[in-house]
């Protein structure tokens, strides 16, 4: 009888528990929808910027409100999507001097742990990998807006930037001084599962 | 020296435009490879590619009236110390050079227009682009131009071999009537 009491105590426990931390809903970013951008940006020669993007990309996310650092995030890029409308620089861009992309065809970005910092701003951190290189990285993301969508759904979305050195990705082409970071900016929105 | 072709000469015209296509394709080949290993910061990186797309346009004009040519003047008949077989090769070798030649120049442009831009010709003027919104279409004619280059070399090499084997084996005139000196030796051979 008292080891019965015990068990539905931790169960009780493990209930409460679980409903604090399950109020973390799921999304599925609107790739579909195309309501969602994975773009970077680079310097070129230090004299302007240009910005280019990835076409294709999906990818999941948890998301709590009243817990933020619960969150979840999860990305997956095809790096031969990617477009600086320049046909002959985007075919150098998919050849072994940047992405290689017939040897590694997939970028992946996945968050191990969310850094509250109030006001709807939080810091990702996680692990990308690019080129077949995994390395630590942080996103500097921020919660844009949620809510109802006028189709039935529910809604959230977000911006996060990151930087790191092309050569940390093991990418051989030098570009120069100016050009030896690379910006990725994110522009997510995800619908509710 | 003509500059039509005869039934047993190659003229002016044929001669020129033969040695131009060929010193061309060759600077062409060095300049693609040569072009594509060059570092960002090298004062070629621009112009070289520039250099490369606008001489592969007007070789492209170039070898448009070289057909054109052909059609009007004609070509000179097949030494008649010529094996059938030799023959044969022969003409399969010439028909998928022209081929060969166009499709790489083809590919080229693909590679340069695949995202609607034009292709400018020394700044001259600008080829517009037909073919766009065809997912990785610039990767593909890459590739199609680079393999057919080193297919083209390939055959460059058994074309220039058959030469020198008439030349040196065979001593007969189908080299010297390319270089317009075989006139009085090829009259000679026509009549043994």
């Amino acid at each position: 009888m008292a080891l019965n009491k015990i068990q539905s105590l931790i169960a009780g426990a493990a209930l409460l528990a679980g409903a604090s931390f399950s109020n973390a809903a799921d999304y599925v970013i609107d790739s579909e929808g195309m309501h969602a951008f994975v773009q970077f940006k680079i310097s070129h020669l230090g004299y302007s910027w240009l910005y280019g993007r990835f076409n294709k990309f999906d990818g999941t996310f948890s998301y709590d409100a009243a817990h933020p650092e619960m969150s979840k995030v999860s990305v997956n890029i095809d790096t031969s999507s990617v477009d600086s409308n320049h046909a002959e620089r985007d075919k150098h861009i998919r050849t072994d001097d940047f992405l290689d992309v017939k040897k590694f065809p997939k970028a992946t970005f996945q968050s191990s742990r969310v850094v509250d910092k109030g006001n709807g701003e939080a810091t990702i951190y996680g692990a990308l990998t690019l080129r077949g290189v995994t390395k630590e990285l942080a996103i500097e993301a921020q919660h844009v807006g949620g809510g109802d969508d006028p189709w039935g759904g529910y809604r959230d979305g977000f911006v996060g930037k990151t930087r790191f050195k092309l050569k940390d990705f093991g990418i051989p082409k030098y570009l120069g001084p100016a050009s030896e970071e690379i910006e990725i900016i994110l522009s997510i929105e995800g619908v509710r599962k | 020296m003509k500059l039509g072709n005869s039934s047993e000469q190659w003229g002016g015209v044929s001669i020129a435009i033969h040695w131009l296509v060929a010193l061309t394709i060759f600077g062409m080949f060095g300049l693609g490879l040569y072009m594509v290993e060059l570092s960002y910061y090298d004062p070629w990186y621009k112009s070289a590619p520039w250099l490369h797309k606008s001489v592969g346009a007007l070789l492209f004009v170039v070898m448009l009236a070289r057909l054109a040519w052909r059609r009007v003047s004609g070509v000179p008949r097949e030494l008649v110390s010529h094996k059938t077989w030799e023959v044969k090769l022969a003409h399969w070798v010439h028909g998928t050079l022209y081929l060969i030649i166009f499709l790489i120049i083809f590919s080229g442009y693909l590679i340069v227009t695949a995202k609607g831009s034009g292709l400018s010709v020394f700044g001259w003027f600008e080829i517009p682009s037909l073919i766009s919104d065809v997912e990785h279409l610039e990767d593909m004619a890459g590739d199609i131009h680079r393999w057919l280059a080193y297919f083209l070399m390939a055959l460059v090499t058994l074309h220039a071999a058959g030469a020198l084997k008439h030349h040196f084996i065979d001593r007969d005139v189908t080299l010297t009537r390319m270089l317009g000196i075989g006139a009085k030796a090829a009259g000679r051979n026509e009549k043994s």
